[in-house]
C-alpha cells in the first residue's frame, strides 16, 4: 500500500502524540491515584437503609485526616443529614441509590459520581476552599429530576 | 439514473427521515425556551417527554432512515439495479423499522416512556416501548441484509475483483452496525422485555448499562461513517479530482469497525461496577480511532490542495480560494468538516479517563454532540439532500433553491455556533444536561452559570431559534424538490449523483477479506468485554425492581 511521504510524517507525528498523551493520562491515573469515581462494592438495593454504612448516613470521622460521608440518593433527594466537612482533609464519599440511577455531583469540584442501584460509588476528594457547595443530580431520574439538589458546607 | 423501483425505496426512507426531522427540531425549539423559563408547557406535556422525542427522532430516526436512503441510491448506482428479492427485503425492512418507530413514538408521546433515548433501567417504560425499539433494530437488520445480499450477488459475478468503493464502505458501515446492535438486542430481548412485561421481577442494572453502551458508541459511528462516505466519495467529484487513495480509504474504514466497538466504557467512566483497569483499557482502544481520523483529515486536505492546484492556484494556501465555494453541495459539507475539528477534539477530552469527571453529564456533552452529530453529520446529510432528492425525483434544483440552500446552511452554522458555544461553557461551569429549568432554590452558584454574555439565557434561545428557522427552510427545500420543483427535461437540467472515480489498481485484496476484519473485531471485543461483563453477571447484586418516576 502506497503512503504519501507527507502522510507518513503526519501519521507518525499523530501516533507519537497519541502515545505521549495516553502515557500522561495513564501515569497520572495509576501512580498518582487520579482515577474517576467508581468502586466494586455491591449492596441489595431494597435493603439500603438496613445495610452499613447506609443505615446511618452522614458524616463520620475515620481518623485525624480522613472523613467519610455516606449518602443515600433517591427520587428526588439525598438522605444525609448535616453535611459539614473540613477543608484540607480527605473526604471519602460513599453513595448508593434506593431506586433509579442518579448522580451525586458537587458543583465547582471534581466530585461527579454516577449512583447506580445495587452498587456503591466511592470517591475521595479534598476541598481546598471553605464555602457552601451546591450538590445536584445530573442523571435524569424522573419528573422531579431538576429539583434534586442539596448542599454541603465546607468549614 | 437508477431504476424507478429503487428510487421509490430511497424516497420513502427520505420522507420518513424528514418527517422525523420536522417534529424533532420543533421539540428542540420548545426545549430551549423551557430551559430558559420563558415557556410553560400545558399540563399534559412534560419537558422530559419533549427531550425524549427530540433525541429519539433526530439522533435515531432521522439519521437511520436518511442513511438507508443514501445507501439504497448509492448501491443501486454503483453495483447495479436491485433484484426482486433485494427490493422485497428492502421494503420489508423499511416497514418493520417504521412500525417500530411509530410504536416507540406513540409510547413516548402518550407519556408511557419518558425514559430518554438511553432508557436506563430501572426506569421502567411500557413493555411496548421496548418492543418498538426491538422492531426498529430488526427492521434495520432486514434492510442491511438486503444490501448485503445485493453486494454478495455482485461479488459472485465479479470473482477476484474488489467491489466499488461506495459498495465497500456501505458494507463496512453495515457490518459495524450489525455487530454493534448485538449489545442492545441482548439487553432489550433478554433483560428489558421480560422485566417490563412482568415475567421477571428484577433487572441487573449495571449489565444493562454496559450492554447499552457497547451499542451506544458504535451507534455514533453508524451516523458518522455515511458522512465520511460523502467526504471520501462525493466531495472529490465536486472538486473535480479522483479519490485520493483507494487503499487508504478502505483501510481507514475497516479500522473504524475495529476501534468503534470495544470502547463503550468511556461513557461509563464515573460509575461503579467496572474496575479502573478495564475502564482505562477501553480508553486506550477509544483513542485508536484517532488514527483513521487523522488519515481521513489528511485525505480531505490533500483533495482540496490537489483540486486547487489543478485550477492554477499558487503559493502555500492559494488553493483555498479555488475551492468551489459557490456550489452549495460543497460548501455545506466543508462547513460540516470544519465543525468536526472542535467536535473531535472535544471527544478526546470526554474520553480522557479522569478528565471525564469535569464534563460528564453536563451541558458540555450536549454542546459536544451538537457539533458532532448535530452539524458534521447533519449538515453533510443536508449537503447530500440538495442533490439526492432532485436526483431521485427527476426534478430540477433551481437557482433559487441553490440560494435558499446557502441561507439554510449559513443560518444553521450561526445558530449552532451560538448554541453549542454557550452549552460548552455552561457545562464547564457545571450546569447539568437533561434537566428542565431549575434555579436550585436560587443557589448562588447556579445563578452564576447564566451570568456571562455567551452563557446567558438569551444566547441559547437566539441560537435555538435560528436553528429552527434553518430547519424550516430545509423542510421547504425538501418539499419543493420532492413534489413541486419543475421536472427536468433538458439533459443539463438533470441533477447528477456526484460519485468520484477511485483507482483500485494498487489496492491490496486483503482489505476486502471480511473474515480478517470481523475476526479481529470480535477478538478485540472479547478482550475488552469478556472479563468485566462476566464479572457483572457473576458478582451481581440483587436486581432492581422497575420504577416509574415520571
Amino acid at each position: 500500500m502506497h503512503l504519501h511521504k507527507y502522510e507518513k510524517i503526519w501519521l507518525v507525528f499523530g501516533i507519537a502524540s497519541l502515545i505521549v498523551f495516553l502515557s500522561v493520562v495513564g501515569v497520572s491515573a495509576f501512580s498518582h491515584d487520579h482515577t474517576p469515581s467508581g468502586g466494586m462494592d455491591t449492596i441489595d438495593p431494597e435493603k439500603v437503609n438496613e445495610t452499613a454504612p447506609f443505615d446511618n448516613p452522614g458524616v463520620s470521622q475515620l481518623d485525624d485526616d480522613t472523613y467519610q460521608v455516606t449518602i443515600v440518593a433517591m427520587a428526588f433527594g439525598y438522605n444525609a443529614p448535616e453535611m459539614k466537612v473540613p477543608a484540607g482533609k480527605e473526604i471519602i464519599f460513599k453513595v448508593t441509590s434506593t431506586d433509579v440511577v442518579h448522580s451525586f455531583t458537587i458543583d465547582n469540584t471534581k466530585v461527579n459520581m454516577m449512583v447506580v442501584p445495587g452498587q456503591i460509588t466511592t470517591k475521595s476528594y479534598t476541598f481546598e476552599k471553605p464555602g457552601k457547595y451546591l450538590i445536584l443530580c445530573n442523571e435524569y431520574c424522573g419528573t422531579g429530576h431538576h429539583m434534586m439538589s442539596s448542599e454541603i458546607e465546607v468549614y | 439514473m437508477i431504476a424507478v423501483k429503487d428510487r421509490k425505496i430511497a424516497l420513502a426512507n427520505i420522507g420518513v427521515a424528514y418527517a422525523a426531522f420536522l417534529i424533532g427540531t420543533l421539540a428542540g425549539l420548545l426545549q430551549v425556551f423551557i430551559r430558559n423559563d420563558a415557556l410553560q408547557l400545558p399540563a399534559w406535556l412534560d419537558y422530559y417527554q419533549i427531550l425524549t422525542a427530540h433525541g429519539v427522532l433526530l439522533a435515531l430516526i432521522f439519521t437511520t432512515f436518511f442513511i438507508f436512503a443514501f445507501f439504497t441510491t448509492g448501491m443501486s448506482k454503483s453495483i447495479g439495479t436491485f433484484g426482486p428479492k433485494v427490493r422485497l427485503y428492502s421494503w420489508v425492512g423499511f416497514w418493520v423499522t417504521l412500525f417500530g418507530t411509530v410504536m416507540a413514538t406513540v409510547m413516548i408521546v402518550s407519556g408511557k416512556a419518558s425514559v430518554l433515548y438511553t432508557f436506563y433501567a430501572p426506569l421502567k417504560a411500557s413493555g411496548w416501548f421496548y418492543v418498538g425499539l426491538a422492531l426498529f433494530i430488526i427492521g434495520t437488520w432486514i434492510s442491511s441484509f438486503a444490501l448485503i445480499g445485493h453486494y454478495m450477488a455482485w461479488r459472485r459475478k465479479n470473482k477476484g475483483h474488489l467491489s466499488p468503493l461506495f459498495a465497500f464502505m456501505t458494507i463496512t458501515t453495515i457490518v459495524m452496525w450489525l455487530i454493534a446492535c448485538l449489545g442492545v438486542v441482548a439487553t432489550v430481548l433478554f433483560q428489558y422485555i421480560p422485566w417490563a412485561f412482568g415475567w421477571t421481577d428484577t433487572i441487573n442494572v449495571e449489565l444493562s448499562r454496559s450492554l447499552f453502551w457497547y451499542f451506544g458508541h458504535p451507534l455514533v459511528y453508524f451516523w458518522l461513517l455515511p458522512a465520511y462516505m460523502a467526504w471520501y466519495l462525493i466531495v472529490p467529484k465536486l472538486l473535480g479530482v479522483k479519490v485520493f487513495s483507494d487503499s487508504l480509504a478502505r483501510l481507514s474504514f475497516v479500522l473504524f469497525i475495529l476501534f468503534s466497538i470495544p470502547v463503550g466504557f468511556h461513557h461509563q467512566l464515573t460509575e461503579p461496577g467496572i474496575s479502573n483497569f478495564w475502564k482505562f483499557l477501553q480508553v486506550v482502544l477509544t483513542f485508536m480511532v484517532i488514527v483513521p481520523s487523522l488519515m481521513t483529515a489528511f485525505t480531505m486536505f490533500a483533495n482540496f490542495e490537489i483540486s486547487g492546484r489543478k485550477k492554477g492556484a499558487v503559493g502555500l494556501f492559494g488553493w483555498f480560494r479555488m475551492l468551489p465555494w459557490k456550489d452549495v453541495r460543497f460548501t455545506s459539507i466543508f462547513i460540516a468538516m470544519a465543525f468536526f475539528i472542535p467536535g473531535g477534539a472535544g471527544g478526546i477530552i470526554n474520553a480522557s479517563f479522569q478528565l471525564n469527571e469535569v464534563v460528564h453529564n453536563t451541558l458540555w456533552i450536549v454542546g459536544h454532540f451538537h457539533i458532532t452529530v448535530g452539524t458534521p453529520v447533519a449538515m453533510t446529510f443536508m449537503g447530500l439532500t440538495f442533490w439526492l432528492i432532485p436526483y431521485l425525483t427527476g426534478r430540477q434544483f433551481t437557482k433559487s433553491m441553490q440560494r435558499l440552500g446557502f441561507v439554510q446552511i449559513i443560518t444553521w452554522t450561526i445558530g449552532m455556533l451560538l448554541m453549542s458555544t454557550s452549552q460548552h461553557i455552561l457545562g464547564l461551569l457545571g450546569a447539568p444536561r437533561r434537566t428542565a429549568y431549575a434555579g436550585y432554590n436560587n443557589h448562588p452558584s447556579a445563578l452564576e452559570w447564566f451570568d456571562g454574555i455567551l452563557t446567558s439565557h438569551v444566547t441559547m434561545a437566539v441560537g435555538g431559534s435560528i436553528l429552527f428557522l434553518s430547519a424550516m427552510i430545509l423542510m421547504y427545500i425538501v418539499i419543493m424538490t420532492m413534489f413541486l420543483s419543475p421536472k427536468a427535461e433538458r439533459p443539463e437540467d438533470f441533477v447528477e449523483f456526484p460519485l468520484a472515480e477511485s483507482d483500485k489498481e494498487h489496492t491490496p485484496k486483503f482489505l476486502e477479506n471480511w473474515a480478517i476484519w470481523v475476526g479481529i473485531a470480535f477478538a478485540l471485543i472479547f478482550i475488552a468485554y469478556a472479563i468485566p461483563i462476566g464479572d457483572m453477571i457473576q458478582n451481581a447484586p440483587p436486581g432492581s425492581k422497575g420504577f416509574i418516576t415520571w
